[in-house]
Protein backbone atom coordinates (compact mmCIF):
# COMPACT_ATOMS: atom_id res chain seq x y z
CA UNK A 1 0.00 0.00 0.00
CA UNK A 2 0.93 3.21 -0.69
CA UNK A 3 -0.52 6.36 1.22
CA UNK A 4 1.17 10.14 0.47
CA UNK A 5 1.17 12.81 2.30
CA UNK A 6 0.49 16.14 0.65
CA UNK A 7 1.66 19.57 1.91
CA UNK A 8 4.27 21.98 1.85
CA UNK A 9 5.56 21.60 5.14
CA UNK A 10 3.08 23.65 7.22
CA UNK A 11 2.32 22.51 10.87
CA UNK A 12 -0.57 21.09 9.91
CA UNK A 13 0.67 19.03 7.47
CA UNK A 14 3.49 17.64 9.60
CA UNK A 15 0.37 16.83 12.42
CA UNK A 16 -0.96 14.72 9.28
CA UNK A 17 1.85 13.23 8.31
CA UNK A 18 2.51 12.31 12.07
CA UNK A 19 -0.93 10.90 12.50
CA UNK A 20 -0.64 8.77 9.28
CA UNK A 21 2.77 6.90 10.94
CA UNK A 22 1.09 5.84 14.01
CA UNK A 23 -1.89 4.87 12.42
CA UNK A 24 0.17 2.32 9.91
CA UNK A 25 2.57 1.66 12.74
CA UNK A 26 -0.33 0.41 15.22
CA UNK A 27 -2.13 -1.56 12.58
CA UNK A 28 0.92 -3.48 11.72
CA UNK A 29 0.82 -2.32 8.18
CA UNK A 30 3.20 -3.19 5.37
CA UNK A 31 2.65 0.56 4.00
CA UNK A 32 4.86 3.32 2.60
CA UNK A 33 4.41 6.88 3.77
CA UNK A 34 5.41 9.55 1.74
CA UNK A 35 5.45 13.09 2.14
CA UNK A 36 5.14 15.10 -0.93
CA UNK A 37 6.42 18.86 -0.71
CA UNK A 38 6.90 19.83 -3.88
CA UNK A 39 4.01 22.32 -4.86
CA UNK A 40 4.01 21.65 -8.42
CA UNK A 41 4.03 17.73 -7.37
CA UNK A 42 0.84 18.22 -5.35
CA UNK A 43 -1.23 20.16 -7.95
CA UNK A 44 -0.90 17.20 -10.09
CA UNK A 45 -3.32 15.22 -7.64
CA UNK A 46 -5.55 18.06 -7.99
CA UNK A 47 -6.06 18.99 -4.60
CA UNK A 48 -7.25 22.53 -3.38
CA UNK A 49 -6.15 22.76 -0.62
CA UNK A 50 -3.53 20.69 1.98
CA UNK A 51 -2.86 18.64 4.06
CA UNK A 52 -4.36 15.91 1.51
CA UNK A 53 -3.71 12.47 2.34
CA UNK A 54 -3.66 10.40 -0.85
CA UNK A 55 -3.77 6.33 -0.30
CA UNK A 56 -3.29 4.16 -3.15
CA UNK A 57 -3.79 7.23 -5.86
CA UNK A 58 -7.28 7.95 -4.14
CA UNK A 59 -7.06 11.56 -3.18
CA UNK A 60 -9.12 10.40 0.88
CA UNK A 61 -8.69 13.85 2.58
CA UNK A 62 -8.50 17.45 1.60
CA UNK A 63 -7.53 20.36 3.73
CA UNK A 64 -7.50 19.18 6.90
CA UNK A 65 -6.04 16.85 9.81
CA UNK A 66 -7.83 14.06 9.39
CA UNK A 67 -8.51 11.86 13.01
CA UNK A 68 -7.10 8.63 13.06
CA UNK A 69 -10.11 6.58 13.48
CA UNK A 70 -10.39 8.13 9.90
CA UNK A 71 -7.34 7.28 8.97
CA UNK A 72 -8.25 3.94 10.12
CA UNK A 73 -10.74 3.43 7.84
CA UNK A 74 -8.88 4.13 4.85
CA UNK A 75 -6.14 1.41 5.47
CA UNK A 76 -8.91 -1.23 6.06
CA UNK A 77 -9.88 -3.37 2.87
CA UNK B 1 14.45 21.75 10.62
CA UNK B 2 17.72 20.53 9.15
CA UNK B 3 20.59 19.82 11.45
CA UNK B 4 22.90 21.86 8.98
CA UNK B 5 20.55 24.66 9.76
CA UNK B 6 20.14 24.79 13.03
CA UNK B 7 24.21 24.62 13.60
CA UNK B 8 24.56 27.80 11.11
CA UNK B 9 22.09 28.92 13.58
CA UNK B 10 24.26 29.04 16.02
CA UNK B 11 27.48 29.77 14.50
CA UNK B 12 25.75 33.33 13.40
CA UNK B 13 24.47 34.47 17.37
CA UNK B 14 27.66 33.10 18.39
CA UNK B 15 29.42 35.43 16.15
CA UNK B 16 26.53 37.88 16.60
CA UNK B 17 27.45 37.56 20.16
CA UNK B 18 31.07 37.54 19.88
CA UNK B 19 31.73 40.20 17.78
CA UNK B 20 28.88 42.79 17.68
CA UNK B 21 30.77 46.15 20.03
CA UNK B 22 27.31 46.02 22.73
CA UNK B 23 29.47 48.91 24.54
CA UNK B 24 28.93 51.09 22.09
CA UNK B 25 26.48 54.34 22.66
CA UNK B 26 24.35 54.01 19.51
CA UNK B 27 24.47 50.09 19.76
CA UNK B 28 22.75 50.17 23.65
CA UNK B 29 20.40 52.89 22.54
CA UNK B 30 19.19 50.65 19.83
CA UNK B 31 19.39 47.37 22.19
CA UNK B 32 17.19 49.76 24.12
CA UNK B 33 14.83 51.01 21.69
CA UNK B 34 14.04 47.08 20.77
CA UNK B 35 12.87 45.82 24.07
CA UNK B 36 10.94 49.45 24.96
CA UNK B 37 9.80 48.98 20.93
CA UNK B 38 8.14 45.03 22.57
CA UNK B 39 6.92 46.76 25.66
CA UNK B 40 4.89 48.60 23.65
CA UNK B 41 3.07 45.89 21.81
CA UNK B 42 2.68 44.64 24.47
CA UNK B 43 0.91 46.93 26.39
CA UNK B 44 -1.22 48.70 23.71
CA UNK B 45 -1.66 45.85 21.22
CA UNK B 46 -1.53 42.42 22.43
CA UNK B 47 -4.57 41.94 24.24
CA UNK B 48 -7.22 44.53 22.90
CA UNK B 49 -5.96 43.72 19.37
CA UNK B 50 -4.07 40.57 18.31
CA UNK B 51 -5.74 38.25 20.55
CA UNK B 52 -8.87 39.23 19.94
CA UNK B 53 -8.20 38.98 16.07
CA UNK B 54 -6.65 35.60 16.43
CA UNK B 55 -9.64 34.22 17.66
CA UNK B 56 -11.39 35.95 14.93
CA UNK B 57 -8.49 33.89 12.35
CA UNK B 58 -9.40 30.60 13.65
CA UNK B 59 -12.92 31.08 13.81
CA UNK B 60 -12.63 32.16 10.05
CA UNK B 61 -10.43 28.76 9.42
CA UNK B 62 -13.04 26.51 11.08
CA UNK B 63 -16.70 27.84 10.98
CA UNK B 64 -16.61 28.83 6.89
CA UNK B 65 -16.55 26.49 4.44
CA UNK B 66 -13.50 26.53 2.35
CA UNK B 67 -15.24 24.14 0.01
CA UNK B 68 -18.11 26.55 -0.56
CA UNK B 69 -15.15 28.80 -1.60
CA UNK B 70 -12.94 26.90 -3.53
CA UNK B 71 -15.75 25.42 -6.35
CA UNK B 72 -15.50 29.23 -7.73
CA UNK B 73 -11.81 28.45 -8.95
CA UNK B 74 -12.52 25.14 -10.66
CA UNK B 75 -12.29 25.20 -14.45
CA UNK B 76 -15.80 25.54 -15.32
CA UNK B 77 -16.18 28.21 -13.40
CA UNK B 78 -17.64 31.43 -14.44
CA UNK B 79 -14.75 34.31 -15.21
CA UNK B 80 -16.33 37.09 -13.81
CA UNK B 81 -16.63 34.62 -10.45
CA UNK B 82 -13.48 33.72 -9.94
CA UNK B 83 -11.95 36.68 -10.69
CA UNK B 84 -13.89 38.68 -7.70
CA UNK B 85 -13.88 35.30 -5.31
CA UNK B 86 -10.14 35.18 -5.78
CA UNK B 87 -9.71 39.07 -5.05
CA UNK B 88 -11.41 38.81 -1.16
CA UNK B 89 -10.82 35.12 -0.47
CA UNK B 90 -7.37 35.80 0.95
CA UNK B 91 -9.88 36.43 3.94
CA UNK B 92 -11.28 33.49 4.23
CA UNK B 93 -8.57 31.00 2.86
CA UNK B 94 -4.97 32.12 3.20
CA UNK B 95 -4.46 33.11 6.99
CA UNK B 96 -1.82 30.87 6.39
CA UNK B 97 0.51 31.33 3.90
CA UNK B 98 1.88 27.67 3.74
CA UNK B 99 -1.56 27.17 1.93
CA UNK B 100 -1.31 30.07 -0.58
CA UNK B 101 1.45 28.27 -2.88
CA UNK B 102 -0.04 24.63 -3.43
CA UNK B 103 -3.98 26.35 -4.14
CA UNK B 104 -2.36 28.52 -6.57
CA UNK B 105 -0.66 25.67 -8.48
CA UNK B 106 -3.23 24.00 -8.11
CA UNK B 107 -5.75 26.58 -9.63
CA UNK B 108 -3.20 27.39 -12.17
CA UNK B 109 -3.01 24.11 -13.37
CA UNK B 110 -6.28 21.95 -12.82
CA UNK B 111 -8.56 25.08 -12.12
CA UNK B 112 -9.86 28.12 -14.04
CA UNK B 113 -6.53 29.21 -14.97
CA UNK B 114 -3.54 31.62 -14.72
CA UNK B 115 -5.79 35.19 -14.37
CA UNK B 116 -7.44 34.09 -11.13
CA UNK B 117 -4.73 31.71 -9.81
CA UNK B 118 -2.77 35.10 -10.04
CA UNK B 119 -5.59 37.13 -8.45
CA UNK B 120 -5.61 34.74 -5.85
CA UNK B 121 -1.98 34.27 -5.32
CA UNK B 122 -1.50 38.36 -4.94
CA UNK B 123 -4.77 38.76 -2.75
CA UNK B 124 -3.97 35.50 -0.51
CA UNK B 125 -1.42 37.17 2.04
CA UNK B 126 -1.90 40.61 1.46
CA UNK B 127 -5.94 40.45 2.73
CA UNK B 128 -5.74 38.28 5.16
CA UNK B 129 -7.58 39.42 8.17
CA UNK B 130 -4.24 39.69 10.56
CA UNK B 131 -2.74 41.69 8.78
CA UNK B 132 -5.21 44.21 7.32
CA UNK B 133 -6.72 44.47 11.42
CA UNK B 134 -2.95 44.95 12.71
CA UNK B 135 -1.72 47.80 10.12
CA UNK B 136 -5.14 49.60 10.52
CA UNK B 137 -4.58 49.28 14.31
CA UNK B 138 -0.76 50.35 14.50
CA UNK B 139 -0.37 52.33 11.33
CA UNK B 140 -3.79 54.11 11.32
CA UNK B 141 -6.58 53.37 10.02
CA UNK B 142 -6.40 55.32 6.93
CA UNK B 143 -3.09 53.07 5.71
CA UNK B 144 -5.24 50.18 6.97
CA UNK B 145 -8.18 50.71 4.67
CA UNK B 146 -5.66 51.94 1.53
CA UNK B 147 -3.92 48.81 2.16
CA UNK B 148 -7.47 46.37 2.08
CA UNK B 149 -8.40 48.78 -0.96
CA UNK B 150 -5.43 48.64 -3.13
CA UNK B 151 -4.90 45.19 -2.65
CA UNK B 152 -8.40 43.95 -3.86
CA UNK B 153 -8.05 46.02 -6.75
CA UNK B 154 -4.73 44.98 -7.93
CA UNK B 155 -5.55 41.33 -7.58
CA UNK B 156 -8.10 41.98 -9.68
CA UNK B 157 -5.57 44.35 -12.06
CA UNK B 158 -2.57 41.47 -12.16
CA UNK B 159 -4.71 38.43 -12.42
CA UNK B 160 -6.29 40.48 -15.81
CA UNK B 161 -3.00 41.77 -17.11
CA UNK B 162 -1.56 38.54 -16.96
CA UNK B 163 -4.38 36.54 -18.20
CA UNK B 164 -4.18 39.19 -21.28
CA UNK B 165 -0.54 38.95 -21.83
CA UNK B 166 -0.42 34.80 -21.65
CA UNK B 167 -3.83 34.33 -23.06
CA UNK B 168 -2.72 31.93 -25.48
CA UNK B 169 -0.88 29.79 -23.19
CA UNK B 170 -3.88 29.23 -21.08
CA UNK B 171 -5.41 27.05 -23.87
CA UNK B 172 -3.07 23.86 -22.72
CA UNK B 173 -4.30 22.89 -19.40
CA UNK B 174 -5.03 19.55 -18.06
CA UNK B 175 -8.20 19.32 -16.79
CA UNK B 176 -8.74 16.32 -15.16
CA UNK B 177 -10.89 16.00 -11.05
CA UNK B 178 -9.97 18.25 -8.67
CA UNK B 179 -10.84 18.05 -4.57
CA UNK B 180 -11.79 20.39 -2.32
CA UNK B 181 -11.94 20.41 1.08
CA UNK B 182 -15.37 18.18 2.44
CA UNK B 183 -18.43 20.00 3.13
CA UNK B 184 -19.03 19.59 6.68
CA UNK B 185 -22.55 19.26 7.50
CA UNK B 186 -23.83 21.81 9.22
CA UNK B 187 -26.61 22.80 11.92
CA UNK B 188 -26.14 26.70 11.82
CA UNK B 189 -27.67 28.59 9.37
CA UNK B 190 -25.72 31.49 7.45
CA UNK B 191 -26.98 34.39 10.22
CA UNK B 192 -25.77 32.49 13.27
CA UNK B 193 -23.12 32.49 11.44
CA UNK B 194 -22.38 35.85 10.30
CA UNK B 195 -23.57 36.87 13.32
CA UNK B 196 -21.24 34.64 15.24
CA UNK B 197 -18.31 36.64 12.96
CA UNK B 198 -20.34 39.99 13.53
CA UNK B 199 -19.97 40.14 17.58
CA UNK B 200 -16.14 39.12 17.46
CA UNK B 201 -15.55 42.11 15.08
CA UNK B 202 -17.66 44.18 17.16
CA UNK B 203 -15.51 43.16 19.91
CA UNK B 204 -12.59 43.88 18.73
CA UNK B 205 -13.77 47.52 17.68
CA UNK B 206 -14.87 48.48 21.20
CA UNK B 207 -11.83 46.98 23.28
CA UNK B 208 -9.47 48.76 20.89
CA UNK B 209 -11.81 51.95 20.86
CA UNK B 210 -8.59 54.89 21.03
CA UNK B 211 -8.91 57.39 23.05
CA UNK B 212 -10.75 60.31 21.23
CA UNK B 213 -9.15 63.82 21.24
CA UNK B 214 -8.95 65.68 24.10
CA UNK B 215 -12.12 68.04 24.42
CA UNK B 216 -14.25 66.34 22.08
CA UNK B 217 -17.79 66.14 22.61
CA UNK B 218 -20.89 63.98 21.48
CA UNK B 219 -20.99 60.01 20.48
CA UNK B 220 -17.05 59.30 20.58
CA UNK B 221 -16.04 59.95 24.29
CA UNK B 222 -19.77 58.62 25.51
CA UNK B 223 -18.47 55.17 23.66
CA UNK B 224 -14.81 55.25 24.95
CA UNK B 225 -16.57 55.77 28.64
CA UNK B 226 -18.59 52.71 28.00
CA UNK B 227 -16.34 50.82 26.25
CA UNK B 228 -15.52 47.92 28.50
CA UNK B 229 -19.05 47.39 29.56
CA UNK B 230 -20.16 47.11 25.69
CA UNK B 231 -17.01 44.62 24.76
CA UNK B 232 -18.35 42.69 28.40
CA UNK B 233 -21.95 42.48 27.25
CA UNK B 234 -20.52 41.17 23.67
CA UNK B 235 -18.69 38.46 25.41
CA UNK B 236 -21.71 37.53 27.34
CA UNK B 237 -23.60 37.10 23.91
CA UNK B 238 -20.56 35.49 21.85
CA UNK B 239 -20.43 32.95 25.21
CA UNK B 240 -23.98 32.40 25.23
CA UNK B 241 -23.80 31.88 21.01
CA UNK B 242 -21.12 29.73 21.59
CA UNK B 243 -23.36 27.07 24.16
CA UNK B 244 -26.14 26.97 22.36
CA UNK B 245 -24.96 27.16 18.23
CA UNK B 246 -21.88 24.99 18.34
CA UNK B 247 -20.74 21.67 18.93
CA UNK B 248 -18.21 20.84 21.35
CA UNK B 249 -16.11 19.52 18.73
CA UNK B 250 -16.35 22.85 17.11
CA UNK B 251 -15.73 24.55 20.12
CA UNK B 252 -12.52 22.72 20.52
CA UNK B 253 -11.56 23.07 16.92
CA UNK B 254 -11.62 27.16 17.27
CA UNK B 255 -9.74 26.61 20.23
CA UNK B 256 -7.37 24.61 18.36
CA UNK B 257 -6.82 26.54 15.18
CA UNK B 258 -6.60 29.71 17.31
CA UNK B 259 -4.15 28.49 19.59
CA UNK B 260 -2.52 27.15 16.35
CA UNK B 261 -2.29 30.96 14.60
CA UNK B 262 -0.73 32.17 18.01
CA UNK B 263 2.31 29.37 18.04
CA UNK B 264 3.03 30.29 14.80
CA UNK B 265 2.60 33.64 14.83
CA UNK B 266 3.56 35.03 18.05
CA UNK B 267 7.33 34.16 17.70
CA UNK B 268 7.67 35.73 14.63
CA UNK B 269 5.86 38.94 15.14
CA UNK B 270 8.33 39.19 18.42
CA UNK B 271 11.13 39.00 16.92
CA UNK B 272 10.33 41.69 14.15
CA UNK B 273 9.32 44.08 16.90
CA UNK B 274 12.76 43.23 18.07
CA UNK B 275 14.54 43.73 15.15
CA UNK B 276 12.63 46.98 13.85
CA UNK B 277 13.21 48.15 17.39
CA UNK B 278 16.90 47.70 17.21
CA UNK B 279 17.62 49.27 13.68
CA UNK B 280 14.94 51.65 13.67
CA UNK B 281 13.69 52.61 16.82
CA UNK B 282 10.41 53.59 18.18
CA UNK B 283 9.12 56.50 16.21
CA UNK B 284 10.70 59.43 17.64
CA UNK B 285 13.83 57.86 18.66
CA UNK B 286 16.76 56.98 16.91
CA UNK B 287 18.49 53.40 16.38
CA UNK B 288 21.38 52.10 14.86
CA UNK B 289 20.29 52.84 10.79
CA UNK B 290 20.80 56.65 11.11
CA UNK B 291 17.11 58.71 9.98
CA UNK B 292 19.01 60.59 7.53
CA UNK B 293 19.44 57.56 5.30
CA UNK B 294 15.99 56.87 5.35
CA UNK B 295 14.65 60.06 4.67
CA UNK B 296 16.99 60.30 1.47
CA UNK B 297 15.90 57.02 0.11
CA UNK B 298 12.20 57.00 1.12
CA UNK B 299 11.03 60.40 2.27
CA UNK B 300 8.47 62.50 0.70
CA UNK B 301 6.53 61.17 -2.17
CA UNK B 302 8.62 61.21 -5.51
CA UNK B 303 8.47 58.42 -8.26
CA UNK B 304 11.84 57.31 -7.53
CA UNK B 305 11.18 57.37 -3.23
CA UNK B 306 7.83 54.96 -4.27
CA UNK B 307 10.11 52.75 -6.92
CA UNK B 308 12.49 51.79 -4.28
CA UNK B 309 10.10 50.87 -1.31
CA UNK B 310 8.13 48.74 -3.82
CA UNK B 311 11.34 46.99 -5.59
CA UNK B 312 13.13 46.22 -2.19
CA UNK B 313 9.57 45.20 -0.65
CA UNK B 314 9.32 43.00 -3.40
CA UNK B 315 12.70 41.46 -2.70
CA UNK B 316 12.13 40.93 1.19
CA UNK B 317 10.69 38.49 2.74
CA UNK B 318 8.17 39.55 5.59
CA UNK B 319 7.42 36.77 7.82
CA UNK B 320 3.45 37.10 8.29
CA UNK B 321 2.98 40.59 10.10
CA UNK B 322 6.44 41.37 10.48
CA UNK B 323 5.85 44.31 7.61
CA UNK B 324 3.46 46.21 10.27
CA UNK B 325 6.32 46.90 13.12
CA UNK B 326 8.81 47.34 10.50
CA UNK B 327 7.34 49.83 8.81
CA UNK B 328 6.50 51.77 11.72
CA UNK B 329 9.66 52.06 12.79
CA UNK B 330 9.98 53.23 8.66
CA UNK B 331 7.56 55.57 9.20
CA UNK B 332 8.55 57.26 12.50
CA UNK B 333 12.71 57.63 10.59
CA UNK B 334 11.07 59.57 7.99
CA UNK B 335 9.36 57.40 5.77
CA UNK B 336 6.85 59.00 3.52
CA UNK B 337 3.12 57.76 3.47
CA UNK B 338 2.99 57.24 -0.08
CA UNK B 339 6.33 54.78 -0.31
CA UNK B 340 5.16 53.31 2.94
CA UNK B 341 1.75 51.95 1.37
CA UNK B 342 4.43 50.94 -1.74
CA UNK B 343 5.65 48.66 0.05
CA UNK B 344 2.76 47.31 2.03
CA UNK B 345 1.01 46.66 -1.39
CA UNK B 346 4.53 44.95 -2.84
CA UNK B 347 5.94 43.46 0.49
CA UNK B 348 3.67 40.85 1.60
CA UNK B 349 3.27 39.06 -1.36
CA UNK B 350 6.27 39.28 -3.20
CA UNK B 351 9.54 37.69 -2.06
CA UNK B 352 12.88 36.24 -3.26
CA UNK B 353 12.16 32.59 -1.94
CA UNK B 354 8.67 33.06 -2.90
CA UNK B 355 9.13 33.97 -6.34
CA UNK B 356 11.44 30.70 -7.06
CA UNK B 357 8.40 28.83 -6.05
CA UNK B 358 5.91 30.65 -8.50
CA UNK B 359 8.92 30.47 -10.98
CA UNK B 360 8.53 26.83 -10.33
CA UNK B 361 5.04 26.11 -11.06
CA UNK B 362 4.68 28.70 -13.85
CA UNK B 363 8.32 29.21 -15.36
CA UNK B 364 10.40 32.33 -15.64
CA UNK B 365 8.86 34.34 -18.29
CA UNK B 366 5.33 34.79 -16.13
CA UNK B 367 6.78 34.90 -12.62
CA UNK B 368 9.02 38.11 -13.80
CA UNK B 369 5.70 39.32 -15.80
CA UNK B 370 3.86 38.74 -12.85
CA UNK B 371 6.53 40.57 -10.65
CA UNK B 372 7.50 43.69 -12.97
CA UNK B 373 3.19 44.44 -12.88
CA UNK B 374 2.68 44.60 -8.86
CA UNK B 375 6.02 46.52 -8.52
CA UNK B 376 4.77 49.19 -11.17
CA UNK B 377 0.98 49.16 -9.92
CA UNK B 378 2.45 49.49 -5.82
CA UNK B 379 4.53 52.38 -7.34
CA UNK B 380 1.84 54.34 -9.14
CA UNK B 381 -0.89 53.58 -5.96
CA UNK B 382 1.49 54.76 -3.69
CA UNK B 383 2.55 57.52 -5.55
CA UNK B 384 -1.60 58.48 -5.56
CA UNK B 385 -1.99 57.69 -2.18
CA UNK B 386 1.39 60.02 -1.37
CA UNK B 387 -0.60 62.99 -2.81
CA UNK B 388 -4.00 62.53 -1.23
CA UNK B 389 -2.56 62.18 2.24
CA UNK B 390 -0.56 64.85 1.92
Amino acid sequence: MEIKVLGPGCPKCQATEKNVREVVTEAGLDAQVDKVTDVMEIAKYGVFGTPAVVVDGEVKSVGKIPEKREIMTWIKK
Amino acid sequence: MKERTKLLLIVLVFLACYFIPWGNSTIRQSGLEAFMMLQEYARKHVLTCLIPAFFIAGAITVFVSQASVLKYFGAMSKKILSYSVASVSGTVLAVCSCTVLPLFAGIYTRGAGIGPATTFLYSGPAINVLAIVLTARILGWRLGLARAIGAVIFAVLTGLLMAIFFRKDDAARTTGQIYVPDEDEKQRTLLQDALFMLTMVLILIFAAFARPAEGSTGLWPAIFAAKWYITAGLLIVLVLMLKNWFLKEERTNWVQSTWGFMKQIFPLLGTGVLVAGFMLGRPGHSALIPEHYIQTLVGGNSLWANLFASVSGALMYFATLTEVPILQGLIGAGMGKGPALSLLLAGPALSLPNMLVIGGVMGVKKTATFCVIIVILSTIAGICYGRMAG
